[in-house]
């Protein structure tokens, strides 16, 4: 066999077996897109119930509380980036971090530090590569996000927030993550959590007008228990949103890896037969010459 | 007294436990325990962990283990928003 049939044929090999991988891989995605979809609709009964109690006692209540008073000098600023643990996902984690990036300049140029908190392993490889730090971190199942992950991060990120600035505190929060609009569509999307903007539109159709609610024990109590709650059901959404995002982002990507696959399989199976019949063709030849010239000597 | 059923919804952090009618809801707040029937006033409250109890308008009862959660009461709908919340 020749030497370049058989490059050929190696190469058909490989793209072939890369094509199972990425084939299974875009197949446990597609199926995995359904469950978190359902997980995300299934919370979402909880976020806008909180939400709208959040938006009640914020409307009608004229009480100073720290989480809802924006502070007069804002020096530090916490952005917590939603990216994957895994890659083969498209753009999906570099998408979120680059708007990250331009939240950060934005943020800078308003004057303010930046500190950031870090969700899944690409996000922090994205750090450690750069030699730039994080204050938090947390990896491992941003494909199955838990509702006790999000709760450590609500409370990371409230101590932080009612730290005073001077001492390591944070006076703002923003999130960064991947929304999931469709299957082909997954916009990042920056999102300020504290000082609270309470801008929900699916909470507040404008036909149902917020009742002038009774408070027990008082509204600031109320408050006090309240928001720490909303800002764990808004991470856990962004999570759950991050999550469903990750599946479709790389269910995409790795259906065009098996559809490139697919094309180089051919393309190689195309020059293989061409080498093949080369070889053919050449042998004919030099068996017909050698004859020609047995025959014409023995003349 | 209104004959109104209330609608209550009892959800957790990452479903909707349960949901339907009632005629009376029984939940322990950090105040006490407060009984709310058809007509009461919006209301917004703490609820200290422990049971909620439906009463349904065939009479039967449907109980719920609620912990970290709120109450609110508007117009005859009851949401009971907890972070963990079973029925029992």
């Amino acid at each position: 066999m020749g030497a370049q049939l058989r490059v050929y044929r190696q190469k058909i090999k490989s793209a072939q077996t890369t094509k199972k991988i990425t084939r299974a891989m875009e197949l446990i995605s597609a199926s995995r897109i359904q469950k978190a979809q359902a997980r995300v609709a299934a919370s979402t009964p909880y976020s806008r119930a909180i939400t709208r109690a959040v938006s009640a006692v914020a409307t009608y209540s004229n009480i100073e509380h720290v989480l809802t008073t924006e502070p007069e000098v804002i020096n530090r600023a916490a952005v917590v980036i939603f990216a994957s643990d895994r890659g083969l996902a498209g753009a999906f984690s570099s998408q979120v971090l680059r708007e990250a990036e331009q939240l950060t300049e934005l943020l800078r140029s308003q004057g303010k530090d930046v500190v950031y908190y870090l969700v899944g392993r690409k996000a922090l490889a994205y750090f450690s590569f750069r030699r730039r730090v994080s204050e938090r971190s947390w990896t491992g199942a941003t494909d199955q996000p838990q509702f006790d992950t999000a709760q450590e991060i609500g409370e990371a990120l409230l101590e932080a927030f009612l730290r005073e600035s001077d001492d390591g505190g944070v006076d703002e929060i923003h999130v960064v993550y991947n929304r999931f609009v469709s299957m082909v569509t997954q916009v990042p999307e920056v999102v300020r959590l504290l000082p609270l903007e309470v801008v929900e539109g699916e909470a507040t159709d404008a036909a149902s007008v917020l009742p002038l609610y009774e408070f027990e024990p008082e509204a600031e109590t109320v408050l006090d228990a309240l928001l720490p709650v909303y800002i764990e059901s808004r991470i856990f959404n962004a999570m759950l949103q991050s999550a469903a995002s990750e599946h479709a982002s790389r269910q995409k990507a790795m259906k065009s890896a098996s559809d490139n696959a697919d094309k180089l399989i051919k393309d190689f199976t195309r020059l293989s037969n061409n080498a093949r019949q080369t070889e053919i063709t050449q042998q004919i030849s030099e068996i017909v010459g050698g004859a020609d010239a047995l025959s014409s000597a023995k003349n | 007294m209104a004959s109104a059923p209330l609608s209550v919804s009892v959800v957790s952090a990452d479903q909707q436990v349960w949901s339907g009618e009632a005629t009376m809801v029984v939940a322990r707040t950090v105040e006490g325990e407060i009984g709310i029937l058809a007509g009461h006033e919006p209301l917004l409250a703490i609820l200290s962990s422990g049971e909620v109890r439906l009463t349904l308008p065939d009479g039967s009862k449907v109980v719920a283990e609620a912990a970290d959660g709120f109450l609110s009461v508007e117009n005859d709908t009851i949401t009971i928003v907890a972070r963990k919340a079973a029925l029992v």
